[in-house]
C-alpha cells in the first residue's frame, strides 16, 4: 500500500502528446478512476504509472520512491489488463501463482496464497483448467487473482470490466468493488465508461485530450462538473446545456433563455456578462402539464419510457433538453409542457468554450 | 496503440535494442547476398588481364548456344505461366470451396512444394523417357506398337511440352498457397452480395473475385516468372543436352569450361531480366488503388 | 490456427427470386458441388500419379527401370533399386551432407534470424519500414547471381566445397524468409502477454523465454522445417560451391548424365520422401507461413 504522486508527466509518441504535462497525487488505498474518452490518455497515464511507457518528461513516485526510471518488475505493482492476458499455456493455477514463482516463495506458500486468492474471485474449482477451457469472465477473474496474489502496492487496472456483456459487467462491478474494499490496496481504474467511474471510485480524474479537467469525488464531479465537456460526460442522459445571456442587477443576477428568465443564485455566477452556457441536469428539471410559477414553456418532441421512469426529449424554441420523469406522467409527443429549473442545481459555463474548467481541478 | 517495446536505459529511450537485434541479420545479409550481388556484375565485366572490358558479356553473346537458352527460356517463361495459374486458380478455389475432406485436398496438392526442381525433372524423365510410363501407358492402351521418343532435341516442342509440365506440377502449389491466402482475404460479403443478385458461381468468379484478386495474382505473377527464368535442374534432368536455358549455361560455363566471368555475365542477364519483367507486371497490372490515386 | 476459415461454399448463399426459382437455384448449387469434387479428384490425380509412379520405380528390381512397357501396377517389389543407389560410391556421404547442411542452415538463420523477426514484431524504430523492405526484396533475388561470385569468394577463403560452404549460402537464401515468418509469429503472440509477465517481475528476456517462446513454438517448428526443406532440395548453389563434398541434389545432377537409369529413379525418390513427410507435419502452417511472409 502506498501513496502515488505524478508530476508534470508527459508522454509522447511520434507527433502525438498522449499524456500533456499531467500531476496527481493519489493517497494510500485510494481508489482512483481516470476516466475519459478514447484517446483522452488515461490508459497511456496508467502505462506510464505501470512502466511499460517511459515518459518524456515528469517525474513518477510511488511511496518514498522516485520509480520513473525502474522498469516494471521493480515496481510493486500488478495490473490487470483489458485484454486479461492470461497466459494460455499454463493453468489456472500457475497463472495466478506466476508473480508468487518469480519472487521466488517456497511451493508450500505460494499454495496457500494462490488457493486463497482464487477463492476470493471464486475460482477455485477452476484451478487446474487452461484459460482456453474458460469463459471470457472466468478469464477475468484470473487476471484479477493472478493480480492482487502478489499484494502488491498499487494496483493498476485497464478496463477489466469492457470485454464483458451488460449483465455480467453489472454483477462484476459490484463484486471488484467489494474485493477491493477487503484489500485496502491503492488502485488506479481506468475506463471510459462514466457508471464504472461514479460507483466505484472514491475520486474520479476526468480526463480529456492528454489533460486531467477535473479530480474530484463522484458526488461532486456529478453536481459540480468543472466544464461543458466534463458535464456532458458524466451521467445519463448527459447533462442538458442551454444558451443564455446574463444579466446583472442590483441584487443578483438573472440568465435570460430564449424568452424566460432565471433567477441565478450568486454562487454559481462566472465573472462578467454575456453569453453563457446554461448546465442543468435532467433530474433536476420539475415538470407539469399546467404552466406554474417561474416555469417555461416547452414543446415535447419524444417520449421514451424507460420502465422507471421516462426519458422525455422537449425543446424551448430552438434548444433541445431532456428531463426525466416519473413513469406515469403524462406526457405526449407534441403537447406543451410546463418546466422549472432548480436554481441551486444550475451551473454556468462560458460559452464556446467546452473544455475551460470553470474553477480550476480539485 | 500503445508505442515501442520498453526499451529501458537512462535518457536511452529509443534504445539501442532493436538495432542490435537486427544487425547479425543485416551483417549476414551484406556479406552473403549485397556483396556477391554486385561482385557478379563486376566479374560479369571484368577484362582478362584486370580492369574493366565487355569481354565476358561479348563471348555470352558470341556464343552458339546464347540464342537458343535465351529463346527457350522465354519461351518457357511464356509458357509455364498460363498452365500454372490455371491449375492454381482450380486447386485454390477447390480447396476454398470448402468441400468435405478439404484438408485432405490441401495437403495432397501442397505436396509438390517439398519437391526439389531436380526430383520434378527426374520424375517426368520417368514419365516420358523412351521406356517411360508414357509410352507404357499408350503401349497398353493400343494406341502405339513401338516407343515414341518424345525427349530428343528433334522434337524441340515435345520436350519444351515435358519440361513446362514437369515445373508446372512442381510449383503449382506455391502459386496455389499464394491464391488461397489472397482468396481469403476477400470478404464472403462481396460474392454473398453477388448470389442474392443473380450471379451463378461462374460470374461471380468473373466479376467478383478475380478482379479482387488481382493485387494477389500480381503478386503471384511476378513470383513465379523469377523462378521460372530460373529454371534449372528441371532442364537438365529432362532434356540433358538437347536443349538448354540460361541458368543451365551460367552452370556450364562455371563447372565445365572454369568461366566465372561469362557464367557471372548469364547470371546478370538473369538478373536483368527478373527485374524487367517485374517492373512491367508492375506496370500492366494496377490494382485499382494504383489507378485512382 | 486453421488452414481454412470458417466459410460458406459458393452458391450457398440466400436468394431474392422466392419459392419457384430456389429450386432451379438448389440443382445449380448441387451442379457445382458436384463439379467441384471432380475437379478435386482430377488435379489430386494430377499431383499424386507422378509421385506413385516413381515410388513405384524406385521399389521394383533395377531392370523394371529399363524395362518397356513398364506394368502401371508392379508385379513385383524389390529394395534393389534402393539398395542400389544407397550403395552407390558417395551416395551415403551425400545423404549425410545434406542432412548436415540443413541442420546448419536451419541453426544459423534461426540464430540471425528470430531476432530480427522479433525487432520487427515487438520495436518501433526508424528504418523499421526500409529493413523489412529490404528483406521482401531479397526474395527477387535469382540464386543463380550469388552462387558463381560466392564460389569465386569462397575459394579465396579457403572453404570452397565445404559443408559449412552450402551452409552460408543457404542461409542467406533462407534468411529472409526466416525473419519475415518470425516476425509474424511474434506478432501472433499478444504483446499483453509480455507485459503482463514483466508486471509480475520478469526481465523482458525471461518474459520472452517463458510466455513467448512457448506459445510461439509451434509456428517456429514449422518455419524450421520449412527452411530444411529449403536447403534440403537448393540444387543450383550447391552443385557450384562443392566439388567433392556434394550434398544429394549436387551428386544427382553432377552424374545425370552418365548414371544409370535405376540410379536417377532412386535418387529422386530419395529426395522426394522427406519432404513428403515435412509437408505433411506443417500442412496447418501452409497458408500461415505465406500470409505471414506476403506482410
Amino acid at each position: 500500500m502506498a501513496e502515488i504522486r505524478l508530476e508534470g508527466v508527459t508522454k509522447a509518441f511520434d507527433k502525438v502528446t498522449a499524456v500533456d504535462d499531467v500531476s496527481l497525487d493519489i493517497a494510500d488505498g485510494e481508489f482512483m478512476v481516470l476516466l475519459g474518452p478514447s484517446g483522452c490518455g488515461k490508459t497511456t497515464l496508467l502505462r506510464v504509472l505501470a512502466g511499460l511507457e517511459y515518459p518524456e518528461g515528469g517525474r513518477v513516485r510511488i511511496g518514498e520512491n522516485d520509480v520513473t526510471d525502474l522498469p516494471p518488475r521493480k515496481r510493486e505493482i500488478a495490473m490487470v489488463f483489458q485484454s486479461y492476458a492470461v497466459f494460455p499455456h499454463l493453468k489456472v493455477f500457475d497463472n495466478i501463482a506466476f508473480g508468487l514463482r518469480m519472487r521466488g516463495l517456497e511451493r508450500q506458500r505460494i499454495r496457500e496464497r494462490v488457493e486463497r486468492s482464487a477463492g476470493m474471485v471464486e475460482l477455485s474449482d477452476f484451478l487446474d483448467r487452461y484459460p482456453a477451457q474458460l469463459s471470457g469472465g472466468q478469464r477475468q477473474r484470473v487476471a484479477v487473482a493472478r493480480a492482487i496474489v502478489v499484494e502488491p502496492a498499487v494496483l493498476l487496472m485497464d478496463e477489466p470490466l469492457s470485454n464483458l456483456d451488460a449483465l455480467l459487467r453489472l454483477t462484476f462491478r459490484a463484486e471488484l468493488k467489494k474485493l477491493v474494499g477487503e484489500l485496502k490496496t491503492t488502485t488506479i481504474y481506468v475506463t471510459h465508461d462514466q457508471v464504472e467511474a461514479l460507483s466505484l471510485g472514491d475520486r474520479i480524474a476526468v480526463m480529456n485530450k492528454g489533460r486531467i479537467v477535473q479530480c474530484d469525488n463522484p458526488s461532486r464531479v456529478y453536481a459540480d462538473p468543472a466544464s461543458q465537456f466534463v458535464g456532458a460526460f458524466i451521467g445519463n442522459p448527459p447533462m442538458n446545456f442551454l444558451s443564455g445571456r446574463v444579466r446583472r442587477n442590483g441584487k443578483g443576477a438573472t440568465v435570460a433563455i430564449a424568452d424566460h428568465t432565471v433567477v441565478v443564485p450568486a454562487e454559481v455566477l462566472p465573472a462578467g456578462d454575456g453569453e453563457v452556457l446554461v448546465g442543468i441536469r435532467a433530474e433536476n428539471i420539475q415538470a407539469a402539464t399546467e404552466p406554474f410559477e417561474d416555469a417555461v414553456r416547452a414543446s415535447t418532441q419524444v417520449v421514451e419510457p424507460l420502465g422507471s421512469h421516462l426519458l422525455v426529449t422537449v425543446s424551448i424554441g430552438e434548444q433541445g433538453l431532456k428531463v426525466v420523469t416519473p413513469a406515469d406522467f403524462p406526457a405526449h409527443p407534441n403537447r406543451d409542457l410546463w418546466l422549472r429549473f432548480d436554481p441551486a442545481k444550475l451551473r454556468l459555463f462560458p460559452a464556446g468554450r467546452p473544455e475551460d474548467a470553470v474553477a480550476a481541478a480539485s | 496503440m500503445a508505442g515501442a517495446a520498453v526499451t529501458r536505459g537512462r535518457g536511452g529511450r529509443l534504445g539501442w535494442t532493436p538495432y542490435l537485434l537486427l544487425a547479425p541479420s543485416l551483417v549476414f545479409l551484406a556479406v552473403f547476398f549485397a556483396t556477391p550481388m554486385f561482385q557478379a556484375f563486376g566479374l560479369a565485366f571484368q577484362a582478362p588481364g584486370g580492369g574493366y572490358g565487355l569481354d565476358a558479356v561479348q563471348r555470352m553473346f558470341g556464343d552458339v548456344r546464347f540464342g537458343r537458352a535465351l529463346t527457350t527460356t522465354l519461351v518457357l517463361v511464356v509458357a509455364i505461366i498460363p498452365i500454372q495459374f490455371a491449375l492454381a486458380m482450380g486447386m485454390a478455389l477447390v480447396v476454398n470451396a470448402r468441400l468435405k475432406g478439404t484438408d485432405l485436398w490441401l495437403y495432397i496438392f501442397a505436396l509438390p512444394l517439398g519437391i526439389s526442381e531436380l526430383a520434378a525433372g527426374i520424375v517426368w524423365f520417368s514419365i516420358f523417357t523412351e521406356q517411360g510410363w508414357l509410352n507404357s501407358f499408350l503401349e497398353q492402351a493400343g494406341l502405339i506398337e513401338r516407343p515414341y521418343v518424345f525427349l530428343s532435341y528433334q522434337h524441340p516442342a515435345l520436350l519444351i511440352l515435358a519440361i513446362v509440365l514437369a515445373e508446372a506440377w512442381r510449383a503449382t502449389a506455391i502459386i496455389m498457397i499464394i491464391l488461397i491466402a489472397g482468396l481469403q482475404g476477400i470478404p464472403r460479403d462481396y460474392t454473398e452480395a453477388a448470389d442474392v443478385f443473380g450471379a451463378d458461381a461462374w460470374r461471380r468468379l468473373r466479376y467478383v473475385t478475380l478482379p479482387l484478386l488481382k493485387p494477389t495474382i500480381r503478386v503471384a505473377l511476378i513470383l513465379r516468372t523469377i523462378l521460372a527464368f530460373q529454371a534449372f535442374a528441371t532442364v537438365l534432368a529432362l532434356a540433358g543436352s538437347a536443349t538448354n536455358v540460361l541458368a543451365g549455361e551460367a552452370y556450364r560455363w562455371y563447372q565445365t569450361l572454369r568461366e566465372p566471368r561469362v557464367a557471372a555475365a548469364y547470371a546478370s542477364l538473369i538478373l536483368l531480366l527478373s527485374v524487367a519483367s517485374t517492373v512491367l507486371f508492375l506496370a500492366l497490372i494496377r490494382t485499382d488503388e494504383e489507378r485512382l490515386a | 490456427m486453421s488452414v481454412v476459415d470458417q466459410a460458406r461454399a459458393p452458391g450457398t448463399g440466400p436468394s431474392l427470386n422466392g419459392q419457384r426459382t430456389s429450386a432451379a437455384a438448389a440443382r445449380r448449387r448441387r451442379r457445382v458441388r458436384r463439379l467441384t469434387y471432380v475437379a478435386a479428384v482430377l488435379l489430386s490425380a494430377w499431383v499424386l500419379v507422378p509421385i506413385y509412379l516413381i515410388t513405384v520405380t524406385a521399389f521394383t528390381p533395377r531392370r523394371v527401370s529399363y524395362q518397356f512397357p513398364k506394368p502401371l501396377v508392379p508385379t513385383e517389389l524389390s529394395g534393389e533399386t534402393v539398395s542400389f543407389f544407397s550403395h552407390s560410391a558417395g551416395v551415403l556421404p551425400a545423404l549425410g551432407r545434406s542432412v548436415l547442411v540443413a541442420a546448419i542452415t536451419l541453426g544459423l538463420s534461426t540464430l540471425l534470424g528470430a531476432p530480427a523477426g522479433y525487432a520487427l514484431a515487438r520495436h518501433r524504430f526508424r528504418g523499421k519500414e526500409a529493413y523489412r523492405l529490404l528483406i521482401l526484396s531479397t526474395r527477387a533475388f535469382p540464386v543463380v547471381i550469388l552462387s558463381i561470385p560466392l564460389a569465386v569468394n569462397f575459394i579465396t577463403w579457403g572453404i570452397y566445397d565445404t559443408t559449412i560452404s552450402v551452409a552460408l549460402m543457404h542461409t542467406a537464401l533462407a534468411l529472409p524468409f526466416t525473419v519475415l515468418i518470425t516476425s509474424s509469429v511474434f506478432v501472433s503472440v499478444p504483446r499483453d502477454l509480455e507485459e503482463a509477465a514483466q508486471t509480475l517481475g520478469c526481465t523482458p528476456m525471461s518474459a520472452f523465454v517463458r510466455v513467448v517462446l512457448p506459445l510461439a513454438l509451434p509456428g517456429l517448428a514449422a518455419a524450421s522445417i520449412f527452411t530444411f526443406v529449403l536447403s534440403w532440395n537448393e540444387v543450383f548453389a550447391a552443385v557450384i560451391l562443392t566439388l567433392r563434398q556434394r550434398t544429394l541434389p549436387a551428386l544427382v545432377l553432377s552424374t545425370l548424365s552418365t548414371s544409370p537409369l535405376p540410379f536417377r529413379f532412386a535418387g529422386a525418390f530419395f529426395l522426394l520422401a522427406p519432404s513428403l513427410v515435412f509437408i505433411f507435419v506443417i500442412r496447418r502452417y501452409l497458408l500461415g507461413l505465406w500470409g505471414r511472409v506476403s506482410r
